[in-house]
Protein backbone atom coordinates (compact mmCIF):
# COMPACT_ATOMS: atom_id res chain seq x y z
CA UNK A 1 0.00 0.00 0.00
CA UNK A 2 1.37 3.40 -0.90
CA UNK A 3 1.37 6.49 1.29
CA UNK A 4 -1.32 8.01 -0.90
CA UNK A 5 -3.56 5.03 -0.31
CA UNK A 6 -3.04 5.46 3.42
CA UNK A 7 -4.00 9.11 3.32
CA UNK A 8 -7.00 8.32 1.12
CA UNK A 9 -8.00 5.50 3.41
CA UNK A 10 -7.87 7.63 6.52
CA UNK A 11 -9.77 10.42 4.85
CA UNK A 12 -12.41 8.04 3.57
CA UNK A 13 -12.79 6.55 7.04
CA UNK A 14 -13.25 9.99 8.62
CA UNK A 15 -15.74 10.82 5.92
CA UNK A 16 -17.71 7.61 6.44
CA UNK A 17 -17.90 8.20 10.20
CA UNK A 18 -19.14 11.75 9.70
CA UNK A 19 -21.45 11.27 6.73
CA UNK A 20 -23.02 7.82 6.87
CA UNK A 21 -25.11 8.53 10.00
CA UNK A 22 -27.09 10.98 7.84
CA UNK A 23 -27.88 8.48 5.13
CA UNK A 24 -31.57 8.19 6.05
CA UNK A 25 -31.99 11.97 5.97
CA UNK A 26 -30.30 12.22 2.60
CA UNK A 27 -32.30 9.31 1.23
CA UNK A 28 -35.60 10.77 2.47
CA UNK A 29 -34.98 14.11 0.78
CA UNK A 30 -33.93 12.30 -2.39
CA UNK A 31 -37.19 10.35 -2.37
CA UNK A 32 -39.16 13.59 -2.20
CA UNK A 33 -37.08 15.36 -4.81
CA UNK A 34 -36.75 12.51 -7.30
CA UNK A 35 -39.75 10.34 -6.37
CA UNK A 36 -38.61 7.51 -8.57
CA UNK A 37 -36.80 5.12 -6.21
CA UNK A 38 -34.00 4.16 -8.60
CA UNK A 39 -33.21 7.80 -9.42
CA UNK A 40 -33.29 8.68 -5.74
CA UNK A 41 -30.77 5.95 -4.94
CA UNK A 42 -28.46 7.05 -7.73
CA UNK A 43 -28.70 10.64 -6.52
CA UNK A 44 -27.81 9.61 -2.97
CA UNK A 45 -24.81 7.65 -4.14
CA UNK A 46 -23.64 10.51 -6.33
CA UNK A 47 -24.11 12.89 -3.39
CA UNK A 48 -21.84 10.81 -1.16
CA UNK A 49 -19.16 10.41 -3.81
CA UNK A 50 -19.21 14.12 -4.52
CA UNK A 51 -19.11 14.94 -0.82
CA UNK A 52 -16.09 12.67 -0.37
CA UNK A 53 -14.29 14.43 -3.20
CA UNK A 54 -14.90 17.79 -1.52
CA UNK A 55 -14.42 16.64 2.04
CA UNK A 56 -11.04 18.40 2.25
CA UNK A 57 -12.64 21.79 1.79
CA UNK A 58 -15.49 21.03 4.19
CA UNK A 59 -15.59 23.31 7.24
CA UNK A 60 -17.90 23.58 10.15
CA UNK A 61 -19.70 21.18 12.40
CA UNK A 62 -22.97 20.76 10.54
CA UNK A 63 -22.56 17.76 8.26
CA UNK A 64 -26.23 17.12 7.58
CA UNK A 65 -27.08 20.42 5.85
CA UNK A 66 -23.88 20.17 3.85
CA UNK A 67 -24.82 16.74 2.53
CA UNK A 68 -28.38 17.83 1.82
CA UNK A 69 -27.09 20.85 -0.12
CA UNK A 70 -24.98 18.55 -2.28
CA UNK A 71 -27.89 16.19 -2.79
CA UNK A 72 -30.16 19.05 -3.79
CA UNK A 73 -27.56 20.16 -6.27
CA UNK A 74 -27.20 16.69 -7.74
CA UNK A 75 -30.96 16.52 -8.25
CA UNK A 76 -31.16 19.98 -9.83
CA UNK A 77 -28.34 19.08 -12.20
CA UNK A 78 -30.11 15.92 -13.20
CA UNK A 79 -33.33 17.80 -13.94
CA UNK A 80 -31.38 20.35 -15.95
CA UNK A 81 -29.74 17.59 -17.94
CA UNK A 82 -33.04 15.89 -18.64
CA UNK A 83 -34.67 19.07 -19.78
CA UNK A 84 -31.99 19.37 -22.48
CA UNK A 85 -32.70 15.88 -23.74
CA UNK A 86 -35.68 14.33 -25.45
CA UNK A 87 -37.95 13.06 -22.72
CA UNK A 88 -37.68 9.29 -22.52
CA UNK A 89 -40.81 7.25 -22.16
CA UNK A 90 -41.57 6.73 -18.49
CA UNK A 91 -40.59 3.26 -17.46
CA UNK A 92 -43.17 0.97 -15.98
CA UNK A 93 -41.75 0.89 -12.46
CA UNK A 94 -41.78 4.68 -12.07
CA UNK A 95 -43.89 5.80 -9.16
CA UNK A 96 -44.79 8.94 -11.05
CA UNK A 97 -43.71 10.08 -14.49
CA UNK A 98 -41.83 12.94 -12.91
CA UNK A 99 -39.74 13.63 -16.00
CA UNK A 100 -42.67 15.31 -17.63
CA UNK A 101 -43.11 17.84 -14.84
CA UNK A 102 -39.75 18.09 -13.13
CA UNK A 103 -40.20 21.25 -11.08
CA UNK A 104 -43.89 21.82 -10.75
CA UNK A 105 -45.91 18.79 -9.84
CA UNK A 106 -49.50 19.88 -9.58
CA UNK A 107 -51.52 18.12 -6.91
CA UNK A 108 -53.63 15.48 -8.53
CA UNK A 109 -56.86 14.21 -7.11
CA UNK A 110 -57.09 10.48 -7.42
CA UNK A 111 -60.07 8.29 -6.56
CA UNK A 112 -58.45 6.84 -3.47
CA UNK A 113 -57.60 10.24 -1.98
CA UNK A 114 -61.27 10.75 -1.49
CA UNK A 115 -61.63 7.60 0.57
CA UNK A 116 -59.00 8.50 3.11
CA UNK A 117 -60.23 10.37 6.10
CA UNK A 118 -57.63 9.60 8.65
CA UNK A 119 -54.24 11.21 8.48
CA UNK A 120 -52.09 8.17 8.67
CA UNK A 121 -48.41 8.31 7.73
CA UNK A 122 -49.13 7.36 4.15
CA UNK A 123 -51.55 10.25 3.80
CA UNK A 124 -49.17 12.79 5.23
CA UNK A 125 -46.45 11.49 2.94
CA UNK A 126 -48.69 11.63 -0.08
CA UNK A 127 -49.93 15.16 0.63
CA UNK A 128 -46.36 16.38 1.05
CA UNK A 129 -45.34 14.56 -2.12
CA UNK A 130 -48.14 16.28 -4.02
CA UNK A 131 -46.90 19.77 -3.13
CA UNK A 132 -45.29 21.63 -5.99
CA UNK A 133 -41.62 22.34 -5.83
CA UNK A 134 -40.11 24.39 -4.14
CA UNK A 135 -42.71 24.15 -1.38
CA UNK A 136 -42.22 20.42 -1.14
CA UNK A 137 -38.51 20.59 -0.47
CA UNK A 138 -38.91 23.43 2.02
CA UNK A 139 -41.41 21.53 4.13
CA UNK A 140 -39.36 18.32 3.94
CA UNK A 141 -36.18 20.11 5.01
CA UNK A 142 -38.06 21.69 7.92
CA UNK A 143 -40.35 18.93 9.16
CA UNK A 144 -38.47 15.78 8.30
CA UNK A 145 -34.81 16.78 8.08
CA UNK A 146 -35.37 19.15 11.00
CA UNK A 147 -33.21 22.00 9.77
CA UNK A 148 -33.29 25.64 10.84
CA UNK A 149 -34.50 28.39 8.50
CA UNK A 150 -30.92 29.52 8.02
CA UNK A 151 -29.78 26.05 7.01
CA UNK A 152 -32.71 25.64 4.63
CA UNK A 153 -31.92 29.03 3.07
CA UNK A 154 -28.35 27.93 2.37
CA UNK A 155 -29.50 24.69 0.80
CA UNK A 156 -32.20 26.07 -1.46
CA UNK A 157 -30.13 29.13 -2.34
CA UNK A 158 -32.77 31.64 -1.29
CA UNK A 159 -32.96 34.27 1.44
CA UNK A 160 -34.42 33.32 4.81
CA UNK A 161 -37.41 35.53 4.04
CA UNK A 162 -38.18 33.40 0.98
CA UNK A 163 -37.89 30.26 3.08
CA UNK A 164 -40.38 31.73 5.53
CA UNK A 165 -42.90 32.61 2.87
CA UNK A 166 -42.51 29.22 1.15
CA UNK A 167 -43.05 27.46 4.43
CA UNK A 168 -46.15 29.53 5.16
CA UNK A 169 -47.44 28.79 1.67
CA UNK A 170 -46.61 25.08 1.90
CA UNK A 171 -48.45 24.72 5.17
CA UNK A 172 -51.42 26.67 3.85
CA UNK A 173 -51.60 24.34 0.84
CA UNK A 174 -51.26 21.28 3.04
CA UNK A 175 -54.00 22.56 5.28
CA UNK A 176 -56.31 23.02 2.30
CA UNK A 177 -55.56 19.53 1.04
CA UNK A 178 -56.01 18.17 4.56
CA UNK A 179 -59.41 19.79 4.93
CA UNK A 180 -60.45 18.63 1.50
CA UNK A 181 -59.76 15.05 2.53
CA UNK A 182 -61.43 15.47 5.86
CA UNK A 183 -64.55 16.98 4.39
CA UNK A 184 -64.98 14.58 1.49
CA UNK B 1 -48.61 43.92 13.90
CA UNK B 2 -50.82 43.28 10.88
CA UNK B 3 -52.44 39.96 10.04
CA UNK B 4 -50.22 39.69 6.95
CA UNK B 5 -47.13 39.92 9.11
CA UNK B 6 -48.56 37.58 11.71
CA UNK B 7 -49.44 35.03 9.07
CA UNK B 8 -45.79 34.59 8.23
CA UNK B 9 -44.38 35.04 11.69
CA UNK B 10 -46.64 32.51 13.35
CA UNK B 11 -44.80 29.83 11.41
CA UNK B 12 -41.51 31.13 12.74
CA UNK B 13 -43.14 31.05 16.17
CA UNK B 14 -44.15 27.39 16.04
CA UNK B 15 -40.80 26.50 14.51
CA UNK B 16 -39.02 28.12 17.45
CA UNK B 17 -37.23 30.60 15.21
CA UNK B 18 -38.35 33.81 16.87
CA UNK B 19 -36.52 35.58 19.62
CA UNK B 20 -38.43 36.11 22.85
CA UNK B 21 -39.49 39.70 22.09
CA UNK B 22 -40.99 38.93 18.70
CA UNK B 23 -42.58 35.73 19.93
CA UNK B 24 -44.37 37.88 22.49
CA UNK B 25 -45.47 40.31 19.75
CA UNK B 26 -46.97 37.49 17.70
CA UNK B 27 -48.69 36.05 20.73
CA UNK B 28 -50.13 39.45 21.61
CA UNK B 29 -51.53 39.82 18.11
CA UNK B 30 -52.94 36.30 18.13
CA UNK B 31 -54.62 36.87 21.47
CA UNK B 32 -56.58 39.76 19.97
CA UNK B 33 -57.25 38.26 16.53
CA UNK B 34 -59.50 35.20 16.27
CA UNK B 35 -58.63 34.58 12.61
CA UNK B 36 -54.90 34.37 13.31
CA UNK B 37 -55.53 32.39 16.48
CA UNK B 38 -57.43 29.82 14.47
CA UNK B 39 -54.57 29.55 11.99
CA UNK B 40 -52.00 29.22 14.72
CA UNK B 41 -53.93 26.39 16.27
CA UNK B 42 -54.38 24.60 12.94
CA UNK B 43 -50.70 24.87 12.07
CA UNK B 44 -49.67 23.75 15.53
CA UNK B 45 -51.84 20.66 15.08
CA UNK B 46 -50.24 20.08 11.71
CA UNK B 47 -46.74 20.28 13.19
CA UNK B 48 -47.86 17.81 15.81
CA UNK B 49 -49.04 15.41 13.12
CA UNK B 50 -45.70 15.74 11.37
CA UNK B 51 -43.78 15.16 14.55
CA UNK B 52 -45.71 11.98 15.29
CA UNK B 53 -45.64 10.47 11.82
CA UNK B 54 -42.48 8.46 11.15
CA UNK B 55 -41.78 10.22 7.89
CA UNK B 56 -38.09 9.66 7.63
CA UNK B 57 -37.43 6.78 5.33
CA UNK B 58 -34.71 4.30 6.11
CA UNK B 59 -32.27 3.93 3.27
CA UNK B 60 -32.53 0.40 1.91
CA UNK B 61 -29.70 -1.94 2.92
CA UNK B 62 -28.59 -2.49 -0.66
CA UNK B 63 -28.08 1.27 -1.09
CA UNK B 64 -26.05 1.49 2.11
CA UNK B 65 -23.89 -1.40 0.94
CA UNK B 66 -23.46 0.16 -2.46
CA UNK B 67 -22.31 3.45 -0.96
CA UNK B 68 -20.00 1.84 1.56
CA UNK B 69 -18.41 -0.15 -1.25
CA UNK B 70 -18.01 2.98 -3.38
CA UNK B 71 -16.45 4.94 -0.53
CA UNK B 72 -13.89 2.20 0.06
CA UNK B 73 -12.44 2.71 -3.42
CA UNK B 74 -9.66 5.35 -3.69
CA UNK B 75 -11.11 8.57 -5.00
CA UNK B 76 -9.34 8.49 -8.36
CA UNK B 77 -10.86 5.13 -9.23
CA UNK B 78 -14.45 5.99 -8.47
CA UNK B 79 -16.78 5.72 -11.38
CA UNK B 80 -20.13 7.40 -11.22
CA UNK B 81 -23.25 5.27 -11.38
CA UNK B 82 -24.58 6.71 -14.59
CA UNK B 83 -23.06 8.68 -17.37
CA UNK B 84 -25.59 11.44 -16.77
CA UNK B 85 -24.27 12.35 -13.34
CA UNK B 86 -20.79 12.67 -14.72
CA UNK B 87 -21.87 14.96 -17.51
CA UNK B 88 -23.69 17.23 -15.14
CA UNK B 89 -21.19 17.28 -12.31
CA UNK B 90 -19.13 20.20 -13.51
CA UNK B 91 -22.00 22.48 -14.43
CA UNK B 92 -23.83 21.85 -11.22
CA UNK B 93 -20.97 22.34 -8.80
CA UNK B 94 -20.76 25.88 -10.02
CA UNK B 95 -24.27 26.43 -8.73
CA UNK B 96 -23.51 24.94 -5.36
CA UNK B 97 -25.64 27.24 -3.28
CA UNK B 98 -27.42 28.78 -6.22
CA UNK B 99 -30.27 26.34 -6.71
CA UNK B 100 -33.41 27.36 -8.44
CA UNK B 101 -35.10 30.35 -6.96
CA UNK B 102 -38.74 30.24 -7.84
CA UNK B 103 -40.73 33.18 -6.61
CA UNK B 104 -43.69 32.66 -4.36
CA UNK B 105 -46.98 34.44 -4.24
CA UNK B 106 -47.23 34.95 -0.52
CA UNK B 107 -45.59 38.27 0.20
CA UNK B 108 -42.00 37.22 -0.22
CA UNK B 109 -41.02 40.84 0.02
CA UNK B 110 -42.85 41.20 3.28
CA UNK B 111 -41.16 38.12 4.66
CA UNK B 112 -37.80 39.43 3.54
CA UNK B 113 -38.35 42.69 5.33
CA UNK B 114 -39.47 40.95 8.50
CA UNK B 115 -36.66 38.49 8.61
CA UNK B 116 -33.81 40.84 9.27
CA UNK B 117 -35.36 42.02 12.48
CA UNK B 118 -36.72 38.88 13.97
CA UNK B 119 -35.06 35.62 13.07
CA UNK B 120 -33.02 34.11 15.82
CA UNK B 121 -30.67 32.68 13.26
CA UNK B 122 -29.37 36.12 12.60
CA UNK B 123 -27.81 35.58 15.97
CA UNK B 124 -24.38 35.56 14.37
CA UNK B 125 -24.90 39.22 13.62
CA UNK B 126 -25.74 39.93 17.23
CA UNK B 127 -22.80 37.85 18.37
CA UNK B 128 -20.52 39.86 16.09
CA UNK B 129 -21.70 42.94 17.99
CA UNK B 130 -21.06 41.19 21.29
CA UNK B 131 -17.61 40.17 20.17
CA UNK B 132 -16.70 43.76 19.34
CA UNK B 133 -18.10 44.99 22.66
CA UNK B 134 -16.06 42.41 24.53
CA UNK B 135 -12.98 43.44 22.56
CA UNK B 136 -13.57 47.10 23.41
CA UNK B 137 -14.14 46.30 27.09
CA UNK B 138 -10.89 44.38 27.19
CA UNK B 139 -9.01 47.40 25.88
CA UNK B 140 -10.68 50.06 28.02
CA UNK B 141 -10.84 48.59 31.46
CA UNK B 142 -7.20 47.66 31.77
CA UNK B 143 -8.49 44.14 32.04
CA UNK B 144 -6.99 42.64 28.96
CA UNK B 145 -5.87 39.40 30.55
CA UNK B 146 -6.73 37.37 33.63
CA UNK B 147 -3.61 35.32 33.17
CA UNK B 148 -0.74 37.23 31.63
CA UNK B 149 2.00 35.15 30.18
CA UNK B 150 3.42 34.22 26.84
CA UNK B 151 3.69 30.62 27.92
CA UNK B 152 0.90 28.63 26.28
CA UNK B 153 1.37 25.89 28.86
CA UNK B 154 0.37 28.35 31.58
CA UNK B 155 -2.59 29.82 29.74
CA UNK B 156 -4.23 26.56 28.71
CA UNK B 157 -4.51 25.00 32.20
CA UNK B 158 -5.74 28.30 33.57
CA UNK B 159 -9.03 27.75 31.71
CA UNK B 160 -9.53 24.36 33.35
CA UNK B 161 -12.72 24.28 35.39
CA UNK B 162 -13.76 27.73 34.16
CA UNK B 163 -15.25 26.56 30.88
CA UNK B 164 -16.89 23.51 29.40
CA UNK B 165 -14.36 23.46 26.59
CA UNK B 166 -10.59 23.22 26.51
CA UNK B 167 -9.63 26.08 24.19
CA UNK B 168 -6.60 25.53 22.00
CA UNK B 169 -3.89 27.91 23.18
CA UNK B 170 -1.15 28.26 20.62
CA UNK B 171 1.90 30.48 20.76
CA UNK B 172 2.32 32.14 17.38
CA UNK B 173 5.24 34.39 18.34
CA UNK B 174 7.42 32.83 15.67
CA UNK B 175 4.72 33.61 13.11
CA UNK B 176 4.49 37.27 14.13
CA UNK B 177 1.62 37.11 16.60
CA UNK B 178 2.71 37.22 20.24
CA UNK B 179 0.66 35.36 22.82
CA UNK B 180 0.17 37.64 25.78
CA UNK B 181 -2.39 35.83 27.87
CA UNK B 182 -5.91 34.62 28.41
CA UNK B 183 -9.12 35.93 29.86
CA UNK B 184 -12.56 34.70 30.72
CA UNK B 185 -15.25 36.70 28.95
CA UNK B 186 -18.94 36.54 28.15
CA UNK B 187 -20.49 36.51 24.69
CA UNK B 188 -24.22 36.19 24.24
CA UNK B 189 -24.54 35.37 27.94
CA UNK B 190 -22.20 32.43 27.67
CA UNK B 191 -18.72 32.15 29.18
CA UNK B 192 -16.03 32.02 26.53
CA UNK B 193 -12.28 31.87 26.47
CA UNK B 194 -10.45 34.84 25.09
CA UNK B 195 -6.90 34.20 24.04
CA UNK B 196 -5.06 37.46 23.61
CA UNK B 197 -2.38 38.11 21.03
CA UNK B 198 -0.41 41.17 20.08
CA UNK B 199 0.64 42.19 16.58
CA UNK B 200 2.93 45.18 16.74
CA UNK B 201 0.84 47.57 18.90
CA UNK B 202 -2.47 45.98 18.04
CA UNK B 203 -4.38 43.57 20.23
CA UNK B 204 -6.14 40.54 18.81
CA UNK B 205 -8.79 38.87 20.94
CA UNK B 206 -9.49 35.31 19.86
CA UNK B 207 -12.78 34.18 21.39
CA UNK B 208 -13.24 30.44 21.62
CA UNK B 209 -16.46 28.74 22.63
CA UNK B 210 -18.84 25.97 21.88
CA UNK B 211 -20.91 26.93 18.84
CA UNK B 212 -22.80 30.06 19.86
CA UNK B 213 -24.95 30.71 16.82
CA UNK B 214 -25.70 29.16 13.48
CA UNK B 215 -22.91 27.04 12.08
CA UNK B 216 -20.53 28.73 9.68
CA UNK B 217 -19.17 27.06 6.62
CA UNK B 218 -15.70 28.25 5.80
CA UNK B 219 -14.53 31.61 7.04
CA UNK B 220 -16.77 34.59 7.51
CA UNK B 221 -15.16 38.00 7.53
CA UNK B 222 -16.96 41.11 8.55
CA UNK B 223 -16.38 44.58 9.83
CA UNK B 224 -18.34 45.94 12.78
CA UNK B 225 -17.78 49.44 14.11
CA UNK B 226 -14.51 49.55 12.22
CA UNK B 227 -13.16 46.36 13.75
CA UNK B 228 -12.39 43.36 11.62
CA UNK B 229 -13.84 40.03 12.64
CA UNK B 230 -12.87 36.65 11.31
CA UNK B 231 -15.29 33.91 12.29
CA UNK B 232 -14.78 30.25 11.63
CA UNK B 233 -15.51 26.84 13.12
CA UNK B 234 -12.96 24.22 13.85
CA UNK B 235 -12.70 21.07 15.92
CA UNK B 236 -16.27 21.58 17.13
CA UNK B 237 -15.48 25.08 18.36
CA UNK B 238 -16.54 28.51 17.23
CA UNK B 239 -13.68 30.94 16.84
CA UNK B 240 -13.93 34.70 16.50
CA UNK B 241 -10.80 36.75 15.99
CA UNK B 242 -11.34 40.47 16.40
CA UNK B 243 -8.88 43.30 16.05
CA UNK B 244 -8.21 46.67 14.53
CA UNK B 245 -5.47 45.23 12.33
CA UNK B 246 -6.46 45.05 8.71
CA UNK B 247 -8.52 42.21 7.33
CA UNK B 248 -5.59 40.72 5.42
CA UNK B 249 -3.45 40.44 8.53
CA UNK B 250 -6.32 39.06 10.55
CA UNK B 251 -6.84 36.43 7.89
CA UNK B 252 -3.15 35.60 8.06
CA UNK B 253 -3.53 35.20 11.81
CA UNK B 254 -6.44 32.81 11.36
CA UNK B 255 -4.62 30.74 8.79
CA UNK B 256 -1.50 30.48 10.93
CA UNK B 257 -3.59 29.54 13.94
CA UNK B 258 -5.34 26.79 11.97
CA UNK B 259 -2.07 25.54 10.54
CA UNK B 260 -0.48 25.41 14.01
CA UNK B 261 -3.55 23.70 15.42
CA UNK B 262 -3.23 20.92 12.92
CA UNK B 263 0.55 20.75 13.01
CA UNK B 264 1.92 17.54 14.53
CA UNK B 265 3.74 17.68 17.83
CA UNK B 266 2.96 19.02 21.30
CA UNK B 267 0.86 22.12 21.56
Amino acid sequence: MTATDNVDGDRARRFRDAALPHLDDVFTLARYLMRNAADAEDAVQECYLRALRHFDSYRGPAMKPWLLAILKNVCVAEFARRSRQPVPAASAEDDTPLEEVPMWQEPQASPETELLRRFDDATVRRLVGALPQPFRETIVLREINDLSYREIADIVGAPVGTVMSRLARARAMLRTAWNAEDGS
Amino acid sequence: MTCDEAEILLHALIDGELDAGHARDVETHVAACPACAEKLEAFRAMRQAFAQAPLKEAAPAHLRNRIEAALAVPAAKISTPRQSWLASARASWKNFFGGFAVGTALSAALAASLVIAVIRNDQNQQIAGDVVSAHLRSLQAGHLTDVETSDQHTVKPWFNGKLDVAPPVIDLTAQGFTLIGGRLDYINGQPVASIVYRRRKHVINLFVAQPLGAAVHGVKDETVQGFNIRHWSEAGLDLWAVSDIDAGELDEFGQKFTAALHAPGPS
